[in-house]
């Protein structure tokens, strides 16, 4: 590790004085291993107002510092967005969900062993460098969106789960202004510099992240399928909400994790199931609409199939009639 | 005087004649406290000596080649960096167990990336490891082959055969003839590698994290070109090692060389990433399994091949068919290994070497075997024991895995299994699967001190404890046969200044320094016999108190100057004469995802016979670890690396999926069946630590196939390969 000063933010105002550090879960790791090497953090923990769950209209205004754990076991949380509780408690493990923050979760980096190690070439480290991913072992790598530069995957659940409820990230910037950006125009693709993840700016602290009320009705589901059974990042998600009147899809929102640079969407799939008939023959359709004909890894080419599997399994469950031994499924109440 | 003893002759049951009840029960382990409260001194939390400095490896980034030039001066420029060290004295990598000698010593050679090839020695650690990040090396690089499948430097062994197995195979009946692969695996052992160094004169003290001091001493004193007499080794407390810790490691080399060039104590701690670099893995192997048999389910044909892979000049080459050579009978026998030379980071024994991989494919071959019988697994390998090693005709010394199978099959319910592929509950496919344990036992030469003061008994042996529980069954053989209560006995363990033991390894220390401990005691009964007038089968020691031929004294008035005795077993002429092996069967219940291919294990039983059980408590414990391995290599360890420059790609336990909390069932049972093996050694224990691994992998892999229908034949099954193995799109 460099040694690096420690400031603690005291007001908004200080924010700006360098790499901002909230759990510590992520950044200290990288800090650790070199991968990324601050000179000063700024600790933003005791800042004020930042660690509160607060009703805003139907929806609930979401501090960047209320930590994970308490995210997923907020009674609210719970019973209207409980695809957002099931992807928190999905991810990394009850010490660590402890620790994390909302803000850092949508900040935290990617999981590609390349990234990792600073004896391998990498253009999300150094610009510029390579990408020795390429030609390497890629399991965790993307399937969609990657560029020539980066095929690294975005590893965040709570972000899926944000983006399948449209939720916002509210932003302060280091004049005071504040802004809202939906999630699904957050993140940015790695194009030619993919260091550069998201639309921030220098100086920019999130603040919160805005939760729109629920579908009434709707059914939510998060289907995390991983190496293993707990405590790994996912090869595929899927989050998914979805009202149904009698067979029909009345509305339907998704997207997926682990396939791309940042949480997936696909309008042409949602396109497809609004206003159908819910049914397997519909739900192979919307697959073949959705998985890519082919892998930019070949390690990843599995993932082509396990997400087609892992969408019509959630498709069917979310639409399905109450019988879902084995599964994970939540009904929003109210 | 050390009486030595040799195992030449079966030994009588005295542990069942003593009486005073210690041996055998669950007790709680005497280190337990210091454990749970942080004060157990392992290395790295042992209290720093005064003046310590901290080392930290730097790796090399090439995977073949020489060191051209390390920037010494533009480090040594850096805040605290107080040495940048490279000398022909620093180890490749761990020695292999048991060696007794200095791992290669690579001076400005590169063989596998990740190697270390400098220390950098700062006031703190944080100084090292940045230093040793930003250290500038030139190198000169060769081509390499990395991966066992390119390279042509293979090494054929000549086949180890019994009978003639073209001629069984060929008129065999019904025959399956099956390729499995497996990957790399990490011991992952918790606590990653450390050593602190300390030079006095011309010795040096290490306390380190080692499995096998006696040998580690000889290898440290080998490579730094001392007398062993000049090396102290002490390692109380490891925090786990499963055969990783086996040999002396680059970090105690690199400690011992920096402490002596620095003139202070200096500490070495591998990071997680390091562990995984530099300490030996199990070889990733390629099995080719050919199995012949009649149609009514006689065995005819047993072939296992291998291939494994190591670095050059590692003699270790993973066992893979150690077990398929003595589990059933066939009339003709064949298992031939191939070591494949790679530049990667080199191979060595990670718990159950051989069993641990070699029996996933062997027993998935045998209920393929089963299935294209039409015959139920169980029955099949029931049907199949045979009366002798089947490669050298020994009889077997103790052999209970007839009563395994069939008490494991009634209790786990076995005859209720189903067809397979045709139960489901919602989105899952359940199955059940079973195989065979078994795993060799060995004794190993080593010897200990007890010294009896009053009714107060210490131990004293180099044995270690790695967590498995050597201070709870030292204390409880001593105890039962001084007739003391185990708080009244106090084991020290894991200083190469007391007695030298077999360490810990092979299963085989509990046997070995624990026999050890029993003749040492036994010799301080002789000594209490002859004290109160009695012959020594006469005498009953119990709480404390002496008895014999109507003589009888409490311990603490006859015992007023302290008795010692030392003693030193060694294997002899049983081990000729009789095979020994631990035996038990494996069954498991799965769940198998027919969308997602995600497999969870919902019950898992081990029964198996091992032996006089010492502790039920650690014992226990083993066996339960050992199937949690089980589960891991079934389902989720997959040590990768990079095709290009065999680097280690999952380099920490985020991308190591060593089984979590959640992929062990809570319905997890051990049951022991009574044993002894009075062939083995006068204790009539057996090797533990790893039949619990040995076939629990294969449960696990014959239950997906009884799930789904279809068979797994490259392990860990991950989702996407249990989803390909259902052939759909
Ligand atoms: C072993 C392990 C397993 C894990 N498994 C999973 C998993 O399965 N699924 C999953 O989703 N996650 C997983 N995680 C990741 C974990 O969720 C993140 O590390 C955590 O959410 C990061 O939050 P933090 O507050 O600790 O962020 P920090 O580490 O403090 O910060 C991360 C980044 O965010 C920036 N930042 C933080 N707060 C703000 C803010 N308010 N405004 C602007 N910038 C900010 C920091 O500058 C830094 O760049 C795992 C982590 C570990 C270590
Ligand atoms: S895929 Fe992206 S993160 Fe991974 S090595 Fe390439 S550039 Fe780096």
């Amino acid at each position: 590790m460099r040694p690096f000063d420690y400031q603690r933010a005291t007001s908004f105002d200080d924010v700006s004085a360098g790499q901002i550090i909230a759990g510590g879960t992520n950044l200290l790791d990288l800090m650790k291993i070199q991968v990324m090497t601050p000179d000063t953090l700024v600790d933003i923990t005791r800042l004020e107002g930042l660690s509160e769950i607060q009703a805003e209209g139907e929806g609930l205004r979401i501090g960047a510092l209320v930590t994970n754990s308490a995210l997923a076991n907020d009674a609210r949380v719970r019973a209207g967005w409980p695809l957002l509780s099931r992807a928190i408690l999905a991810g990394a493990s009850a010490q660590i969900r402890n620790k994390a923050t909302t803000g850092g979760n949508l900040l935290q980096r990617t999981r590609c062993p390349y990234f990792y190690d600073t004896s391998q070439a990498c253009n999300k480290r150094t610009p510029g460098e390579g990408c020795a991913a390429q030609g390497g072992a890629g399991r965790m790598l993307a399937l969609f969106g990657t560029s020539e530069h980066c095929l690294a995957a975005h590893p965040s659940d709570m972000a899926v789960a944000l983006t399948a409820l449209e939720a916002a990230v509210e932003i302060r910037s280091a004049d005071g202004e504040t802004r809202q950006v939906p999630m699904h125009e957050f993140y940015r693709g790695p194009g030619d510099r993919p260091d550069i993840e998201n639309g921030l700016g220098k100086g920019d602290l999130i603040t919160a992240v805005i939760l729109p009320s629920p579908h009434a009705g709707a059914r939510q589901t998060y289907r995390k399928v991983r190496d293993r059974a707990s405590y790994a990042f996912a090869l595929v998600s899927v989050a998914g909400s979805v009202a149904m009147e009698g067979d029909t899809i009345t509305q339907v929102s998704l997207a997926y994790g682990s396939v791309a640079p940042h949480p997936w969407m696909d309008h042409d799939v949602v396109q497809l199931l609004q206003g159908e008939t819910a049914s397997n023959a519909l739900f192979e359709r919307a697959a073949d609409a959705l998985v890519p004909d082919s892998a930019p890894h070949p390690d990843t080419d599995y993932k082509r199939n396990l997400l087609r599997r892992t969408f019509i399994a959630t498709m069917r469950q979310l639409t399905g009639p109450g019988d879902t031994a084995g599964t994970d499924i939540a009904r929003t109440q109210g | 005087m050390t009486d030595r003893f040799t195992m030449d002759e079966p030994q009588p049951r005295l542990l069942d004649e003593t009486g005073q009840g210690v041996i055998g029960t669950p007790m709680d382990r005497p280190d337990g406290p210091q454990k749970v409260s942080g004060t157990a001194g392992y290395t790295a939390d042992h209290p720093a000596p005064e003046g310590m400095a901290h080392g930290y490896l730097v790796r090399a980034t090439i995977a073949r080649g020489k060191v051209l030039k390390i920037d010494r001066e533009g480090a040594m420029g850096l805040e605290g960096v107080l040495d940048v060290i490279t000398d022909p004295r620093m180890t490749r990598n761990p020695a292999q167990g048991m060696a007794g000698e200095a791992p290669v010593q690579p001076a400005d050679a590169v063989h596998y990336h990740g190697q270390p090839i400098a220390l950098v020695v700062a006031s703190t650690f944080e100084a090292a490891r940045d230093a040793a990040q930003r250290l500038s090396v030139e190198y000169e690089t060769e081509d390499a082959a990395v991966s066992p499948g390119n390279t042509r430097d293979t090494e054929v062994d000549d086949p180890e055969t019994a009978g003639d197995f073209d001629a069984a195979w060929d008129s065999s009946e019904v025959t399956v003839d099956l390729n499995y692969t497996t990957p790399s695996h990490a011991a992952a052992a918790m606590e990653p590698h450390a050593a602190v160094a300390q030079w006095n004169g011309d010795a040096v003290e290490l306390r380190g994290s080692l499995q096998m001091v006696r040998f580690n001493k000889k290898e440290l004193a080998d490579s730094l070109g001392i007398d062993a007499s000049q090396v102290r080794i002490l390692s109380p407390f490891v925090g786990g090692g499963f055969g990783s810790k086996l040999g002396i490691g680059p970090e105690a080399v690199a400690a011992a060389i920096a402490s002596q060039k620095l003139g202070r104590p200096v500490r070495v701690v591998m990071t997680r990433q390091n562990v995984f670099d530099m300490i030996l893995r199990r070889s990733e192997t390629a099995q080719h399994v050919r199995l012949g048999a009649t149609r009514d389910g006689r065995i005819t044909a047993i072939s296992h091949d291998d291939r494994v892979s190591n670095l050059d000049e590692e003699g270790f080459a993973e066992p893979v068919s150690q077990a398929s050579q003595f589990l059933y009978g066939a009339d003709g026998l064949s298992f031939t290994q191939t070591v494949a030379r790679i530049a990667a980071t080199p191979a060595g024994s990670v718990r159950a070497p051989g069993e641990a991989v070699g029996m996933v494919a062997f027993e998935a071959a045998i209920d393929e075997l089963a299935d294209k019988l039409g015959m139920d697994p169980l029955d099949l390998r029931l049907k199949n024991l045979p009366e002798k090693h089947p490669m050298d005709g020994r009889p077997y010394s103790a052999r209970r895995l007839a009563d395994c199978l069939t008490e494991g099959a009634e209790l786990f319910g076995w005859d209720a299994r189903w067809e397979a592929g045709s139960r489901r509950e919602g989105d899952w496919l359940i199955g059940m699967g079973m195989s065979s344990a078994a795993r060799s036992n060995v004794l190993v030469k080593s010897a200990a001190r007890v010294r009896l003061t009053g009714d107060r008994a210490i131990v004293e042996t180099d044995m270690t404890d790695i967590g498995t529980g050597s201070y709870a069954i030292l204390n409880q053989i001593a105890a039962e046969m001084l007739g003391l209560s185990p708080d009244r006995v106090e084991v020290r363990l894991g200083d190469s200044d007391l007695p030298g033991a077999s360490g810990s390894g092979g299963s085989f220390g509990a046997s070995s320094a624990g026999s050890a401990t029993f003749l040492a005691a036994k010799k301080i009964r002789a000594e209490i016999a002859r004290k109160i007038g009695c012959s020594e089968e006469a005498l009953t020691l119990q709480k404390g108190r002496a008895r014999g031929d109507n003589r009888e004294a409490d311990l603490s008035g006859l015992v007023t100057e302290e008795i010692v005795a030392e003693a030193e077993i060694e294997g002899g002429k049983t081990a000729e004469s009789h095979f020994s092996s631990g035996f038990g069967a494996h069954f498991a219940e799965v769940a198998v995802n027919e969308w997602t291919g995600e497999v969870r294990v919902r019950r898992m039983l081990g029964v198996m016979s091992m032996g006089r059980i010492l502790n039920e408590k650690t014992a226990r414990s083993q066996a339960l670890g050992g199937m949690i391995w089980g589960i891991g290599t079934a389902l989720t360890e997959d040590m990768q690396s990079d095709s290009r420059d065999g680097h280690v790609v999952t380099r920490d336990l985020a991308n190591y999926h060593v089984p979590s909390h959640a992929d062990v069932p809570g319905d997890m049972q051990v049951v022991f069946l009574e044993e002894r093996d009075d062939w083995a050694n006068p204790i009539q224990t057996k090797g533990i630590g790893e039949l619990g691994i040995s076939g629990a992998g294969a449960a696990v892999i014959n239950a997906i196939s009884h799930a789904s229908g279809h068979r797994i034949y490259d392990i860990p099954a991950l989702p996407d390969r249990v989803i390909s193995s259902f052939g759909v799109k």
